[in-house]
């Protein structure tokens, strides 16, 4: 896979979260005005940011993504009314979490972008990208399962694990 | 096994340009439970459709995943397609790599990689999606008209002249609602009275209307096509069936002092009342904390008081012991039109508002809001269409009106235009002017707002037929001084002060809506705005309907509105009930969430996150009939699917249909097919 970037540069992996009322709209709308824009994001579509389990974007680091954007309704648009209001108290809480877990937050964006937004959209892609890409690859999890990273090192060795402590 | 068809569109050059199409089907082909893959230039076309359906038949596909542009634009359309070909048609799901990808890439390379992977992931999702059947819910051909002003009459009139039982409820002891209190209306001048009466007395005789004065919407359950309305009918001490509306009990009533609210204050009525003589139903009253009777069994008193009205009554209707009933009608629509009441801009404020204390409302009796000129404009008046101001029964020779006092001001009033005040403060200058030739009207305005209609002429005859003399400024200050007001303001066109002795001042007070429109709204499961004012599902594609499906706004309680948008509004939404009603049974999109009863713990969080009052506790009981234990159940008829509640359920027994957690979680698990 390669971005826009160069050819050397590490491309990160992002999965994206969006609601299908207003930011999935939006990335149409990003589309239809032809927003060119990184092509590392992958999108799943959910009904509304309300649906979406904290551990999804567990689920999503523990895959293999380097980052994850959660993106839905502004706030009193929620096509259902509040569910984006639950969302806004569960991610709040789970940006906490996530750091004590060592998950840098950095890696994680939430954001609102409603369905005019096509231009927010892209800045929200290209920003996460460039600062997922500054952060790194995320294989804090797999030296924890003892995959192996990219370059085929294994980190299930004491040494392997001192020598490149979680952030 | 799943034996999935993967169409890989490429939208003539829209997506072929960008993405390698024959490269995504080639690789989707070698992809576990892919049993056919195929690109093709424009699968939505005719012969693109065909594809998919012979494919469907002679591969015995299971699930089909178009990978084309987005679900937005033609997942109907592919549905429709498979369900043609015998495949149920949530087995059919679309793979976005037009807007989501060939659009918003230049790398052909980056691009076909994004495009196999979100058709991989879609493929993943299908796996483990159910063929799920389109819900019918039956319909309650019957409405619920909530308001009896000229909104709520006329959608009660058109739904019920539409063939369709309505039931009218209004919490006043008569239909008319603000209309009835008008003198005359803009731009046609013509009396307000006479055009609504007649319509009162069609919806009192209309065979279809179940009238309910007197009464107000206690609770509502159920969704649409099915709501179960509790109103209280409030006692009204008079026998309806029997009163033959003669009036000898208000003429016989000792309490003549109670301040009339139809006359806005400036007039008095008995105790047992009728708000005015044109009431409909035609039925007094007896306001109970304003009856001496009533007012004694309050402190206690055993001997029966008074009762003069009871004497008088010679059909014997009158009844001290009649109790409020509350009474069940079952509906499968309800427009909201409860309208609106006036900014009340005396020092004294609710809800932290700070109200205009500078303009001595309240304190000033000759400082009076628009109704209050209705009402002394108007023949039926308390000064029977005589001008003449409420202190001192004297002709006003010098009127000043203000415009916006509370509208268009976020710091002490309304951020809002209140709307109708431009107009009607035209239409007060031009009444006045018509009974006191020789008067003065000024008018001090921040613009004048005449868009509709007539209205701009209106507006204009004003100033140059009738002399009204409009200033455009602030008032900064009203007091006392002797005999007359002091009106203290700027004029900011001639950039001086100005100082005008008035003998009247009236005030266009903002519009706002009903006190507790904000509890009605609860119990209907609408949502409001900042200021109360019931939210349109949309503002410019919905503007009748609300977020909840089944219930429908007209009138001055979505905004401030004038009274041919008021009526448009109205049969509008009539026009939606009808639609509604038209049909046999309602289709809804499966996409529902339901709960797994025998994991379920029944902590109810999913009741408490629900925006739509959806989940309800339901108890299991054993044989004996003793509850075992208590489980979260969900109304597929009124959940909308948003999926909150399966979020967060903490014994996962929650799942929303077209969005489970195997389907999630295998859209999330196909993307660590990365490289």
């Amino acid at each position: 896979m390669s971005g826009d970037g160069h050819a050397d540069e590490f491309e990160p992996r992002i999965t994206a979260f969006v609601c299908n009322w207003c930011t999935y709209t939006g990335a149409d709308l990003a589309g239809t005005s032809r927003l060119h824009m990184a092509s590392n994001v992958r999108i799943i579509r959910v009904p509304c940011t309300g649906r979406i389990d904290p551990l999804f974007i567990v689920k999503a680091f523990e895959r293999g993504a380097d980052g994850v954007i959660v993106s839905g309704c502004h706030p009193a648009d929620c096509h259902y009314t509040a569910g984006n209001y639950h969302a806004r108290r569960r991610f709040a809480l789970f940006r906490e979490l996530a750091a004590f877990v060592g998950i840098d937050p950095g890696r994680m964006t939430f954001s609102w972008v409603s369905a005019s937004e096509g231009a927010k959209w892209r800045d929200v892609v290209n920003d996460t990208v460039a600062r997922v890409r500054a952060l790194g690859p995320f294989d804090e999890y797999r030296r924890l399962v003892d995959l192996p990273d990219a370059s085929g090192e294994s980190y299930a060795t004491i040494e392997g694990l001192l020598g490149r402590t979680a952030p | 096994m799943a034996r999935i068809g993967v169409f890989v569109c490429h939208c003539g050059e829209n997506i072929g340009r960008t993405v390698d199409c024959a490269a995504v089907a080639e690789t989707l082909a070698g992809h576990p439970g892919v049993a056919h893959a195929e690109d093709y230039k424009y699968m939505c076309s005719d012969p693109g459709q065909a594809l998919i359906k012979r494919a469907i038949i002679d591969k015995r596909l299971t699930g089909v995943v178009v990978a084309a542009c987005s679900p937005h634009m033609h997942e109907k359309t592919f549905r429709r397609a498979a369900s043609q070909a015998g495949l149920n048609p949530f087995m059919c799901e679309m793979a976005n790599i037009r807007e989501h990808c060939s659009w918003i890439h230049e790398d052909r390379d980056a691009a076909t990689a994004k495009a196999i992977d979100t058709a991989r992931t879609i493929v993943e999702k299908v796996k483990h999606n159910e063929p799920l059947q389109t819900i019918h819910i039956p319909v309650t051909k019957r409405a619920l008209v909530i308001g009896g002003g000229i909104a709520g009459i006329q959608a009660a009139l058109d739904i019920a002249d539409g063939g369709h039982e309505v039931v009218l409820v209004e919490k006043d002891p008569s239909i008319g609602g603000h209309m009835a209190q008008l003198s005359e209306t803009f731009p046609t001048l013509d009396c307000s009275q006479c055009i609504l009466t007649p319509r009162m007395v069609e919806a009192y005789q209309h065979p279809n209307i179940k009238l309910m004065t007197w009464s107000e919407v206690e609770a509502v359950d159920g969704y649409i096509g099915n709501f179960t309305v509790t109103v209280r009918k409030k006692a009204r001490s008079v026998d309806a069936d029997v009163c033959n509306g003669c009036g000898d009990c208000l003429a016989a009533c000792p309490n003549r002092r109670t301040p009339s609210e139809f006359d806005a204050g400036l007039g008095t009525r008995s105790a047992i009342y009728v708000p005015f003589p044109q009431a409909v139903p035609n039925t007094p009253v007896i306001d109970r904390a304003n009856c001496g009777r009533f007012k004694a069994i309050a402190k206690g008193i055993k001997k029966e008081v008074c009762g003069k009205c009871a004497e008088a009554c010679l059909k014997g209707a009158i009844d001290f012991t009649q109790q409020d009933e509350l009474v069940t009608e079952e509906v499968g629509a309800i427009v909201v039109a409860t309208g609106y009441q006036l900014y009340s801009i005396g020092r004294a404020q609710p809800e932290g508002l700070t109200g205009y204390g500078e303009y001595g409302y309240g304190e000033i009796p000759d400082v009076i809001d628009g109704l209050q000129f209705e009402r002394l404009a108007s023949a039926s008046g308390p000064t029977a269409g005589e001008l003449r101001r409420p202190s001192d029964g004297k002709v006003p020779q010098t009127v000043v009106f203000v415009h916006c006092v509370g509208s268009r001001d976020p710091e002490k009033g309304m951020a809002y235009c209140s709307k109708i005040c431009c107009m009607y403060n035209a239409k007060h200058a031009m009444l006045y002017r018509h009974k006191v030739h020789d008067g003065r009207a000024v008018l001090f305005y921040m613009d004048v707002r005449a868009a509709g209609k007539g209205y701009d002429e209106f507006t204009r005859r004003a100033v140059e037929e009738d002399g009204a003399e409009y200033l455009r400024g602030r008032v900064s200050r009203l007091y006392r001084d002797g005999d007359v007001i002091k009106v203290v303001g700027y004029d900011t066109l001639a950039h001086e002060p100005v100082e005008i002795d008035a003998d009247m001042v009236v005030l266009a007070t903002a519009i706002r809506p009903q006190p507790g429109i904000k509890q009605l709204a609860q119990t209907l499961s609408v949502s409001y705005d900042e200021h109360g004012f019931i939210n349109e599902a949309h503002p410019k594609l919905r503007p009748v309907e609300t977020n909840t499906a089944g219930v429908y706004v007209a009138g001055a309680c979505q905004a401030p509105r004038d009274i041919p948008d008021s009526v448009a509004m109205a049969s509008a939404a009539a026009a939606k009930v009808l639609g509604l009603f038209s049909v046999a049974e309602l289709e809804r999109e499966p996409a529902v969430a339901a709960v797994n009863e025998t994991t379920c713990v029944g902590c109810l969080t999913c009741q408490r996150v629900c925006p739509y009052g959806a989940v309800e506790a339901k108890e299991i009981r054993d044989r004996d009939g003793n509850v075992v234990r208590t489980v979260a159940s969900i109304n597929p008829g009124v959940c909308q699917g948003c999926g909150t509640c399966q979020a967060v359920c903490m014994s996962k027994s929650i799942e929303l249909a077209t969005f489970t957690d195997a389907e999630m979680y295998s859209e999330i698990e196909a993307l660590a097919f990365w490289p």
